[in-house]
């Protein structure tokens, strides 16, 4: 690589260093850092002006050296190397090959921070993904170009989860393309690892491209991972036409390397530390998912976060959740009980869902029966709050059949395997039976039309 | 002079150049080798602090920076309904044409089409003296929107020399002259922080009309009155706001996306063309103009992007029609102004929110609304303000939420709880007022029905105390109360359900007209009062509770239709019927 190298090194301080008598550097531009070793690391420009530049170093400072420490301005922003060949391949943290084979050849060379959609040019998403997941697809519906995180804690089955809904939703949908992006952000080796033989076991590996930086790794790089995954599915999908699913795994380790240079450069911090322009850095990974006018594939993304001490108003979900298309949010109650998926669905939401269902793709009661469902289970809860006041005999009669509504639904539809995949017709038809235990005058939210048709009780 | 000056320093959308002693605050600059759009927003010595309204990656020092000499502003013409911009104007469509599916940087493009030619119609003669704001003709904008043509509200006026003859003409003909003035053409620029001027205020006391149960009847919104929704995630801020743009009864809707969702927008645009106006039957998108910086764009721009759709606004107001604007969401704007403030290194006040947070937004808010315009003939016209406000994790007592409920009058607050029972919209009538209710009860009590508040404020009782004995069900479990209170838990329930909640993706439920509103509410209000009568009578719950038409009145707001008012008559006699029924029963047994 080319460019200007300098050797002047001012201060270094956390992941930054602060190089002098710099000029002709760009904002944004990629740097090469060479330590006295002549171990080579990566880093970019933070802020240039007046002579000097601070750079923030990828793999971290440890080593580098005031008197020893060169850094090289290469003249360019940070860049991906893409083609098909990337498919079914491992990549580190900063998309370097970690598979022990040479770099793919490259197809062409894009810039990991993308540009912005036009809002202008994006296709609307409304193609139902059938994820075989009943609760998934009967009230959370996931569709093509949507972003729909899992939000999760410490221990529960988020992985289990995503690696279900990755292989179940590449099945389906025949005859079109498809790719999984995988990035690994500060995730246990084992967690990763479990996603690779996952993915083998499918044989959907070849069709997949996987970004590790595990727990071990330096923490910084995990503010490139994923950008560097969405740039090979942005590839994919809108060069190659392939309905691409990218899964990010933990954003909640992304956000705490973010801190970790704003505290660096003593910005001043919002909320819990985290700098005010977190909503926004955000958005410039979770905006990178949609279909786009004119072209044929999809970035559909789910990324996984574990909310700090089970709490979903913890800056990281909540600025979230504000920009992401819903959320499916696991319940810790649930988890315990050994129920799987342990998704709290009172929590959880599809914002698409409307768009991605109906008459044409799944089926024209579908909207209704899952809106008295949720109703209903919103009830149990709280005639099982009451219950634990005032005990069963202090309940009315239509209370104890919610009481049942709510069981059922737990144990009957929620449940399920982890190779267990049930088409939308047998959702449906598990969500009639539910509804189908309570009377019909209790029934408000679905069209007669639709209770005549499909309603099973007396 | 227009200053040249050179980058000093760069860091993400904040730049400082030097050599800028000519530059004027909030002049707009053109910076770097790329020419990107900026703004002046601080000046120490020759050094200019710029905000920077596209992406700086690649930017560097000692590339130029040069003065326009004009401060941020609009072009305001006929071609503005129905367009898509980002923060400062550029039309989303042209930028594709010129950048493709992703937005580019450094692209020039005009607001709007200049070189279309509209069917101009002369309403001055010359020798007529006209002032700043007079209208001197109009045009046909859209098939809803007739668009007159204003002198600039700065111009300082005179007596008319020269007016073109009835015809056909594109924006840059000279349709009239002032004496000793510019030219007039169709369009003229204003800048965007500086509020248009106007002659007299008027109290607002026409209620907006939203179609939406729960703001009209409960909490309403006056035209030219300002509104907030707080709520966080997924307790339906966005749906609520669209319904408003929607069905709002105003002739013209901004709709502002700072900060949100890409997808949002590009709902709106695919939905909209489709959608009919209930009063014209024509598209929504005729009378529709968007401004989007979504979430992932250029941060400086999501603070221009309020100012911009405030000013547009206002040039419709000017022309004598009501104007809604919708700004989704005022959080994310907050949030720029804090992130170009903490690149000013300015001491910070609340949760690093700049100290000037307060007043930005009560200067926001003072753009709405009823006012005379200015210059002749003389036209009414407002503003609403209608801001969503995104509290970080759900917390009313955050610096904007707080802050925001200073400058408005009405306040939807949005609950989490409600959201997740599926209740929509999830506006908590507890924590909700109006301001406006006084104000607007004459409208309603003229056109609608003259006990309208009365009515409403008996509905409102039932949910009042309601909220008190949920606490002693909460304890003791509903048997514990005498059949009266149960009664009121009952009929609460049927408010909510059969009047409160809305499905905004139900062809029927998604607008109901106020006679509808007006009509579901005195049918519940008068089912409470003849079901107290029966359990004095010597009824009980449970007779009243089976009455068959307890599921029609819940089911009546989806299954009649705005024009099938006979129904609900029907509805109401079978109600009165039946409540009689259960009493005489018990009375002769």
């Amino acid at each position: 690589m080319g460019g200007v190298q300098y050797s002047k090194i001012a201060e270094i301080k956390g992941p930054l260093v602060i190089v002098d008598d710099v000029e002709n550097a760009a904002f944004d531009e990629l740097v090469e850092v060479e330590t006295s070793e002549g171990e080579k690391r990566l880093g970019k420009v933070l802020e240039v002006g007046n002579g000097k530049a601070i750079v923030q170093v990828f793999e971290g400072t440890t080593g580098l050296s005031i008197s020893g420490t060169k850094a090289k301005f290469v003249g360019k922003v940070m860049e991906m190397p893409v083609s098909k060949e990337v498919l079914g391949r491992v990549f580190d943290g900063l998309g370097r090959p970690k598979d022990g084979l040479p770099d793919p050849i490259a197809d062409k060379f894009i810039d990991i921070n993308g540009e912005p959609m036009n809002p202008e040019q994006r296709e609307y998403p409304k193609d139902f993904i059938q994820t075989g997941v009943s609760v998934i697809d009967g009230m959370i519906t996931l569709v093509r170009g949507q972003k729909l995180p899992i939000f999760s804690g410490s221990g529960m089955s988020h992985n289990l989860l995503a690696a279900q809904i990755a292989r179940q939703a590449s099945v389906v949908g025949t005859g079109d393309d498809f790719a999984v992006v995988f990035a690994a952000i500060g995730v246990q080796y084992s967690e990763a690892e479990y996603f690779r033989r996952s993915l083998e076991e499918s044989g959907a590996l070849k069709r997949s491209v996987l970004f590790l930086n595990t727990a071990d790794d330096p923490a910084i790089e995990r503010i490139i991972t994923p950008r560097v995954a969405l740039t090979v599915a942005e590839y994919l999908a809108f060069e190659l036409g392939m309905h691409v699913l990218v899964i990010l795994t933990d954003m909640t380790n992304y956000a705490e390397a973010l801190r970790e240079i704003s505290a660096a450069r003593e910005e001043v911090p919002g909320r819990k530390g985290y700098p005010g322009y977190l909503y926004t850095d955000l958005s410039t990974v979770y905006e990178r998912a949609g279909k786009l006018n004119g072209r044929k594939g999809s970035v559909t993304q789910v990324p996984i976060l574990s909310m700090p001490s089970d709490d979903i108003t913890h800056p990281i979900p909540d600025l979230t959740g504000y920009i992401t298309e819903g959320q499916v949010v696991l319940g810790r109650d649930l988890f315990r009980k050994g129920v799987y998926p342990p998704i709290n669905i009172l929590m959880s939401l599809s914002r698409l869902m409307k768009d991605g269902i109906g008459e044409g793709s799944t089926r024209a009661d579908h909207s209704e029966v899952s809106n008295q469902v949720y109703d209903a289970y919103s009830r149990a809860q709280e005639v099982r709050a009451l219950a634990g006041i005032v005990g069963k005999a202090g309940l009315t009669e239509i209370d104890l059949k919610y009481m049942d509504v709510g069981d059922a639904f737990e144990n009957e539809f929620l449940t399920q395997a982890t190779d267990s995949n049930r088409t939308i017709e047998e959702t449906l038809e598990i969500l009639w039976d539910i509804v189908s235990k309570l009377p019909k005058n209790e029934i408000t939210k679905i069209k007669d039309k639709y209770i005549d048709q499909y309603y099973k009780g007396k | 002079m227009a200053a040249r000056g050179r980058i000093v320093w760069v860091s993400g959308p904040a730049v400082r150049a030097d050599g800028m002693a000519d530059a004027k605050m909030y002049e707009t600059v053109t910076v770097g080798d790329s020419k990107l759009v900026g703004e002046v927003i601080r000046l120490t010595g020759d050094v200019a602090f710029i905000q920077v309204y596209e992406s700086t990656s690649g930017l560097k020092p000692g590339e130029p920076v040069i003065g326009t000499g004009n401060p941020l502003s609009v072009l305001l013409g006929p071609g503005i309904i129905g367009q898509l911009y980002d923060g400062i104007q550029r039309p989303l469509r042209e930028l594709s044409k010129a950048s493709g599916s992703f937005i580019g940087r450094g692209i020039v493009t005009t607001p709007v089409d200049m070189t279309k030619k509209y069917h101009f119609v002369p309403s001055v003669s010359i020798g007529d003296e006209v002032v700043g704001g007079s209208i001197v003709g109009a045009v046909q904008e859209t098939d809803l929107i007739d668009h007159p043509i204003m002198l600039p509200p700065d111009h300082k006026g005179g007596k008319i020399s020269k007016i073109i003859s009835e015809g056909d003409y594109d924006l840059e003909e000279e349709i009239a002259t002032v004496e000793g003035a510019d030219p007039v053409k169709m369009y003229h620029r204003w800048p965007v922080r500086k509020p248009r001027p106007y002659k007299n205020r008027y109290d607002p006391t026409v209620p907006l009309i939203t179609g939406q149960r729960v703001i009209d009847t409960f909490f309403p919104i006056a035209k030219g009155g300002t509104g907030s929704i707080p709520g966080a995630f997924g307790t339906g801020k966005t749906v609520t706001l669209h319904q408003i743009a929607k069905w709002a009864d105003s002739q013209v809707v901004v709709y502002i996306g700072c900060g949100e969702r890409g997808n949002e927008m590009t709902e709106v645009l695919v939905e909209f063309p489709h959608l009919k106006d209930p009063r014209s039957g024509k598209p929504l998108m005729d009378r529709t103009v968007l401004v989007a910086n979504t979430s992932n764009m250029p941060v400086a721009a999501r603070e221009a992007s309020i100012y911009t759709g405030v000013t547009i606004a206002e040039y419709y107001r000017d022309m004598g029609k009501d104007v809604v604007l919708v700004a989704d969401s005022t959080s994310r704007w907050a949030e720029a102004l804090r992130e170009m403030s903490g690149r000013l290194e300015e001491m910070p006040a609340e949760e690093g929110y700049p100290s000037y947070l307060a007043s930005r937004l009560a200067e926001f808010y003072e753009r709405a609304g009823r006012v005379r315009a200015a210059g002749s003939p003389d036209r009414d016209g407002s503003v609403t303000l209608v801001g969503a406000v995104s509290p970080s994790g759900g917390d009313f007592t955050e610096p904007v939420t707080t802050h925001t409920m200073r400058f408005i009058k009405t306040f939807w607050a949005l609950d989490a709880k409600l959201a997740y029972s599926r209740h929509y919209p999830s506006i908590n009538w507890m924590s909700s007022y109006s301001g406006y209710l006084a104000d607007i009860a004459e409208w309603w009590g003229k056109n609608i029905g003259e006990d309208w508040l009365d009515l409403r404020s008996q509905a409102y009782g039932v949910l009042q105390r309601e909220d008190t004995l949920k606490e002693i069900v909460r304890l003791l479990g509903p048997e514990a109360l005498p059949d009266e209170e149960k009664l009121i838990l009952e009929v609460a329930r049927m408010v909510k359900i059969g009047l409160l909640q809305q499905n905004s993706f139900d062809e029927v439920d998604t607008y109901c007209s106020p006679e509808k509103q007006y009509r579901l509410l005195k049918l519940l209000v008068e089912f409470y009062n003849g079901g107290l009568q029966a359990l004095k009578e010597g009824a009980t719950l449970s007779d009243i509770r089976e009455l068959s038409v307890v599921s029609s009145l819940l089911k009546a707001r989806m299954n009649i239709k705005d024009d099938e008012m006979p129904k609900l008559e029907a509805l109401h006699s079978d109600m009165q019927k039946e409540l009689k029924a259960v009493t005489g029963i018990k009375v002769s047994s």
